[in-house]
């Protein structure tokens, strides 16, 4: 009936080509789907926010509101770090969604590993007393870093044995994973003394990542919340480029997301890459979730996470998967997010605009042919797409 | 014909053999385990109460006699799959086998105390309710070959509107509404992904965030500030059916709910009938399984996918109303909590069929009912492990079952013509 290749027993699960992948995780560089594109996109969403703000508040509120989240998100130098502490853990959670978009995974499980690893990394850091800081926070972020690993780890096999889609996988394990959560703050040993709500103990100050904008010639500059976790985030970006372009690990990688046949007679095992990378994804939001616990909140409670894992599959796709792009993203978001506290505070309109914001430019970005229709941009090739289904 | 179908029989696929060997070993490890942990540890009897009030219908069973049953029966499976291998009906002997296994667990649970049976079934029915429509939305889409991932922001759509016109207007209009609202988005989905071919699976992911964002922006706007005109629509009472609602256990299950469990089951049987009985559900059918030859035969494979999105859509929404004027009476802030990605593992779980779909909702249901009742019976074993148990349930289904069921053949692929 249907052409294309048989499954054979025993063999993982073997998709079609996905042209789509080349839309997500782009190999060429065109200027215009690579920078026009997303600005435009960025631009409707906030057009489109814009009409949601004069369908509940009225026209006069659009300004207002839109100067707010413009001040709050890059004027003076708290505005500043309070931008690029929101991106920190985006970037990280960022790069656990690109990274499986590279391999042809979706990972939408990122805020269930940024959870288990952040609850993990906390343990860590309020254990091991006596341990000086410079092997307490490495430690700590270790633990995150594996804790998610594990929460990636286990759709991953899933996906490679069973061909349990991960779509699902990942989404019941997050909430599997705010149980867990709820649960394990409530043990004695980890809850924090004299509590009775689910809060863990605090960090040890020893574990707590460091502010570095303290020597701002500006007043108040100690009280600036950036940490040093900025700059893990870089410096996992620059590895997970080193890794998936410049590793035959991430050849071999991209490979399958971009046709795992030609993969597995290429000799590699489309198994062990889809494994592989579903750990390293899991634990890149594991370290996200670290990065909150250990940087910004200093303990665990429920819902720490606050969406981030979810923000982290928007600005995968809008970032194009690239290392570069993601962090770009993410200060974008960091932005949105940062901004839109003012704006909730300086104006009548909420935070969740930022979410509808950030949906729509989602929206723009799965779908550059809707952008190109309304602006009519020329040039740029674009191919049809295939995804795969559930079994096949 | 015949002669292909009993060599389909003797020889199986070494796909087939591997799943099946993988659920054997899945079904022996479940078998010692029922064996170990509930059977050798349990006491006493456990009374399920049938009727409506104590001594009237009681059913009084050894909790460890139950347990071994259980056991007993899993270890029956895992030897079938390993030999034989049960071939079509093993979803049907997961959901026999798991019933079962719930029954010893309850049975464990509640040793020496006595249990509303008829109390739990019906909460079953109820938390089955809106996964069965999610279920039945998702069947609509991709028997058209439309992966609706977006389910989850349907039903919210939908719990959202039906509180608010419930409110202002009225019941019925808020039911309506709230179908109209699913519609919507799924609206967006099909034009999402017919249209502008966009990842079918990206586009409900879209389409989940948009829900979230939207109704919970909404509801910090306007429902916060004044709940009484916008957020207190209250609940549609249960219409207890005549002579039906009469039948000992089954009436007060089954025929004494609201009006969205009735919609549920004529929605069902309205789909089963259609989608393999008429002319209709025969095109829908061939669009979603090869739209070139469909196509080719003259049927339009834009217009039906469009058509079938925006009624799964609907179907989606009214579930959702369920939340807000069948359940809880209000809306809350992402209420549906997951519910619409479990009906999308019901609707694989029920292999894309309408009446497999509700008794995989039901299922559902059972497992959700019985962590409610594990609660309030205090068995010692943490709330939070009880709440895992239905997000537990779709993973061993998803990673067990999918295997073996088939998805529509275009599933999830956009149509291009040529």
């Amino acid at each position: 009936m249907t052409e294309g290749p048989e499954l054979v027993g025993g063999e993982p699960e073997i998709r079609e080509q996905p042209p789509w992948l080349e839309r997500v995780a782009p190999r060429d560089v065109d200027w215009r789907s690579l920078a026009l594109i997303p600005s435009l996109a960025v631009l409707s969403a906030l057009v489109v926010g814009a009409i949601f703000i004069v369908f509940t508040e009225g026209f006069d509120a659009i300004l207002p509101a839109y100067r707010a989240l413009f001040t709050g998100a890059f004027v003076g130098w708290s505005s500043i770090s309070e931008t690029l502490l929101v991106a920190t853990p985006l970037i990280l959670a960022g790069l656990a969604v690109a990274l499986g978009f590279r391999a042809g995974l979706f990972n939408i499980g990122a805020e269930g590993q940024m959870t288990i690893g952040g609850l993990v990394a906390v343990i860590a850091g309020f254990s091991f007393e006596g341990l000086p800081a410079i092997l307490h926070i490495p430690v700590a972020l270790l633990a995150g870093f594996l804790g998610g690993a594990l929460w990636g780890f286990i759709p991953g096999l899933l996906r490679a044995k069973t061909g349990a889609h991960e779509v699902i996988t990942t989404i019941m394990l997050n909430f599997i994973a705010f149980r867990t959560l709820d649960y394990v703050l409530k043990l004695p040993g980890i809850q924090a003394e004299g509590r009775f709500d689910p809060i863990s103990q605090p960090v040890l100050p020893t574990a707590r990542l460091p502010r570095i904008l303290g020597w701002l010639p500006v007043d108040g500059a100690g009280g600036l919340r950036l940490h040093v976790g900025l700059l893990v985030a870089l410096a996992m970006a620059w590895a997970v480029h080193w890794l998936l372009f410049k590793t035959t690990w991430g050849f071999e990688f991209r490979a399958v997301g971009a046709n795992p046949h030609a993969a597995k007679y290429g000799g590699m095992s489309v198994v062990v890459a889809i494994v592989l990378v579903m750990t390293l994804s899991g634990a890149l939001a594991g370290m996200a979730g670290g990065n909150e616990t250990l940087g910004v909140l200093g303990r665990a409670s429920p819902g720490f996470t606050a969406a981030i894992g979810f923000d982290a599959i928007a600005l995968a796709l809008l970032g194009r998967s690239h290392p570069g792009g993601v962090v770009l993203s993410a200060i974008l978001f960091g932005a949105l997010r940062a901004g839109g506290r003012t704006m909730q505070v300086q104006s009548e309109v909420g935070i969740d605009l930022i979410v509808i914001i950030q949906a729509l430019i989602i929206i723009f970005i799965a779908a550059p042919e809707l952008v190109r229709a309304i602006y009519r941009v020329r040039g740029g090739k674009e191919t049809g797409q295939l995804t795969r289904g559930w079994s096949t | 014909m015949t002669a292909v179908a009993d060599a389909a029989t003797l020889v199986r696929a070494p796909a087939e053999v591997r799943s099946a060997r993988i659920r054997g070993f899945i079904y022996l490890i479940l078998a010692v385990g029922t064996y170990g942990l509930l059977a050798s540890g349990t006491e006493g009897d456990v009374i399920f109460r049938l009727g409506e009030v104590a001594g009237d219908l009681d059913w009084t069973v050894s909790s460890k006699g139950l347990a071994t049953f259980s056991a007993a029966v899993f270890g029956f499976l895992g030897g079938w799959e390993l030999t034989r291998g049960v071939g079509r009906w093993s979803n049907v002997a997961l959901a026999i086998a798991l019933g079962i296994f719930a029954f010893a667990f309850l049975g464990f649970a509640a040793a020496g105390k006595s249990l509303s049976l008829v109390g739990m079934l019906d909460g079953s029915v109820k938390a089955a309710t809106p996964i069965a429509f999610g279920a039945l939305s998702g069947v609509m889409c991709e028997r058209v070959a439309v992966i609706n991932i977006g389910i989850e922001g349907m039903l919210l759509t939908g719990a959202f509107m039906g509180a608010v016109l419930g409110t202002i207007v009225g019941p019925v209009v808020g039911v309506v509404g709230a179908a109209v609202a699913g519609g919507v988005m799924a609206a967006g989905l099909a034009v999402l992904a017919i249209k502008y071919r966009v990842d079918q699976i990206i586009a409900g992911v879209v389409i989940n965030i948009f829900a979230l964002g939207l109704t919970s922006f909404l509801s910090a706007q306007i429902l916060v500030e004044d709940s009484a005109t916008y957020n207190s629509p209250g609940v549609l009472r249960p219409i207890p059916l005549p002579l039906l609602s009469d039948i000992p256990v089954l009436g007060r299950v089954f025929f004494e709910q609201n009006i969205f469990v009735y919609a549920m089951f004529v929605i069902v049987a309205v789909l089963s009938y259609g989608l393999f009985k008429t002319r209709w559900g025969l095109r829908a059918r061939a669009v979603g399984e090869h739209p070139k030859a469909a196509d080719t035969l003259g049927i339009n494979v834009f217009r039906t996918r469009y058509v079938n999105v925006i009624l799964g859509g609907m179907i989606a929404g009214l579930g959702g109303a369920y939340f807000t004027l069948g359940s809880v009476g209000a809306f809350n802030e992402n209420m549906t909590s997951g519910r619409g990605y479990i009906g999308l593992a019901a609707m694989i779980f029920g292999r894309w069929h309408p009446i497999g779909a509700l008794a995989a909702a039901l299922v559902f249901g059972f497992a959700d009912s019985l962590q409610v009742k594990l609660g309030i019976l205090d068995s010692g074993i943490p709330s939070e492990f009880l709440l895992m148990a239905p997000y537990l349930v779709t993973i061993v289904v998803v990673a067990g079952v999918v295997g073996a069921a088939r998805p529509p053949a275009a599933d999830g692929q956009p149509y291009v013509k040529e």
